[in-house]
């Protein structure tokens, strides 16, 4: 695909990070998200970021594509802060940023195959031909060649997201980032997507950033995980390094276990008084 | 010293919906150039909302027309001017009930389907994955819908007064007994094309701009639940009809 590096971006090394987020603070609706977090992701590599369920995954990720913008700190991307970006130059930003949206957001008025070829279209003056192989490649590779002409309404919860995945691949993207990708797939299908993710990973040598939970799919997919819980990095390091749990966050984090830092009970107030029980023992 | 921020008034929400909504005016604008190239889909939501409006406009304006012909029948009877029924008739559809009724029968029709339609694309993050995908949905989703409203109104208008002047002249003509070389006669002679028609047209370019920036802007900003469309799609015929009649209002005083 076409190579459109940012302006004074070209010829960056393999061994830069592609993205690095310095001192990001965030507060929304008066609950601290992200409280002063630094983190780098590397290029060519696969990076997992995990964390209890409202702990701000996905808005790490809006930060990052400039989709909302932090209170405080710096993202970096190719060197570029993209907070700094006007919407001109976001767009060119994104154009180079595949993004599967936790919900696929997939156009409901458009074919399958018009869904993934819509990036195509936008942004590239191709013949129809070429569309057409394009995107019949992505759909094959996610197991939906022959499901190019249903509507969205016609598909399964997984089949939706394996199509939002070709969307999010079909114009080879620099980054690629996976917003819960494994959600609604059969083993099967977990597995061939599994193999899309490392593929591209290996083959075009594209920095993908990974939000999922499902512990032992991140395992074998990512080359690093990033453990974000109350506001910040509680661990980081390779999956097998975390897996071993050897600090209180990632003991309980990766056994699944009720008792630890993360907490299970979103904050309330106390059982037994809100039950009416409080009294009793009295 | 009260230290809990006080909630801002409904005035206060009020007027700053208002500024939004101008705000938002400018941003569509901005956007036109670059929806240009999305010519075809422009095309599109003028047949969409253009039949999608055509049979209620028409119905209408027919009931409309033959009650006005009924109506004036009997008042003009009074002094004895039933031969001016077509002229009085044409210039009441033309002039105002023509351009108002059709901005109020377009908001409800497909005012509110445009509302639903862009809220239902916000509730399930499309517009924001068009963001994500370097596509401005206000250049591809909400221009062209704006755009549609003010080229269909003007057609769904002229549509309102034809069917209305052949209402009316069912029944004043067909049923009633009037001439009909004195109704079709009189009504060319009185109706000036530029003082009349034009400024009828005028009107109707407006209200479609109004009409549509409320429904897409209602769309565009409504809170991405099921209740926060059916509120949405509320508050464009709400305000679609009162915008309306207050702009038809003060252009009537000035095209005068």
């Amino acid at each position: 695909m076409i190579d459109k590096s940012l302006p004074g971006q070209e010829g960056k090394s393999a061994g830069d990070p592609l993205i690095r987020i310095t001192g990001l603070s965030t507060v929304l609706n008066g609950k601290t998200i992200f409280d002063n977090i630094s983190l780098t992701i590397p290029r060519g590599k696969i990076t997992a970021v995990m964390g209890p369920s409202g702990t701000g995954k996905t808005t790490l990720m809006r930060h990052i594509t400039g989709q909302l913008a932090p209170d405080a700190g710096e993202i970096l991307i190719d060197g570029v802060s993209v907070t700094k970006l006007d919407r001109a130059a976001l767009f060119d930003l994104r154009e180079r940023i595949g993004y599967l949206f936790q919900n696929s957001a997939l156009l409901t008025d458009f074919t399958v195959f018009e869904n993934v070829a819509f990036p195509l279209r936008q942004h590239l003056t191709l013949p129809e031909e070429l569309v057409r192989d394009i995107v019949l490649t992505k759909l094959q590779a996610v197991g939906l060649r022959g499901a190019a002409e249903l509507m969205p309404s016609e598909l399964s919860g997984g089949m939706v997201r394996r199509v939002a995945l070709a969307r999010a691949i079909v114009r080879d993207p620099m980054l690629i980032i996976y917003d819960e990708p494994f959600v609604g797939l059969d083993p099967v299908a977990l597995n061939q997507i599994l193999r899309v993710i490392r593929l591209l990973n290996e083959t075009l040598g594209v920095t993908s950033i990974l939000v999922a939970h499902e512990l032992a799919a991140v395992r074998r997919a990512a080359d690093q995980i990033y453990l974000i819980a109350g506001g910040k990095i509680v661990a980081q390091g390779g999956p097998e390094e975390l897996a071993r749990g050897d600090t209180p966050w990632t003991k309980q984090f990766f056994s699944g276990e009720a008792d630890g830092p993360v907490p299970f009970q979103y904050p309330a107030p106390d059982y037994a008084t809100q039950l009416g029980l409080a009294g009793d023992k009295a | 010293m009260n230290a809990v921020r006080k909630e801002p008034s409904r005035f206060m929400v009020g007027v700053a919906q208002i500024g939004a909504c101008g705000i938002f005016l400018l941003q569509i604008l901005r956007a036109i150039p670059a929806s240009l190239r999305y010519i075809g889909e422009t095309a599109r939501q003028v047949w969409f909302v253009g039949s999608m409006s055509l049979v209620i406009i028409m119905t209408c304006g027919l009931f409309v027309g033959m009650v006005l012909g009924l109506q004036l029948y009997y008042v003009l009877s009074i002094f004895g001017g039933t031969a001016a029924l077509g002229t009085v008739v044409s210039l009441s559809l033309y002039r105002e009930l023509g351009p108002v009724v059709t901005a109020l029968l377009f908001a409800g029709r497909a005012g509110t389907s445009i509302t639903a339609e862009i809220g239902l694309m916000r509730a399930t993050d499309q517009l924001d994955a068009m963001e994500m995908m370097a596509v401005d949905p206000l250049a591809f989703v909400v221009a062209p819908r704006f755009i549609a409203g003010i080229i269909a109104m003007p057609i769904l208008a002229c549509v309102f007064n034809a069917m209305g002047i052949f209402g009316a002249h069912l029944v004043g003509v067909s049923w009633l007994g009037l001439d009909n070389g004195t109704f079709w006669s009189n009504m060319t002679s009185s109706v000036d094309v530029w003082k009349d028609v034009i400024n009828g047209l005028w009107k109707s370019l407006a209200f479609g701009g109004v009409c549509a920036l409320i429904a897409t802007f209602q769309g565009y900003t409504t809170a991405p639940t099921s209740e926060g469309v059916a509120y949405a799609t509320t508050r464009t015929v709400v305000f679609s009809s009162i915008t309306t009649l207050a702009i038809d209002f003060v252009m009537t005083a000035f095209l005068m």
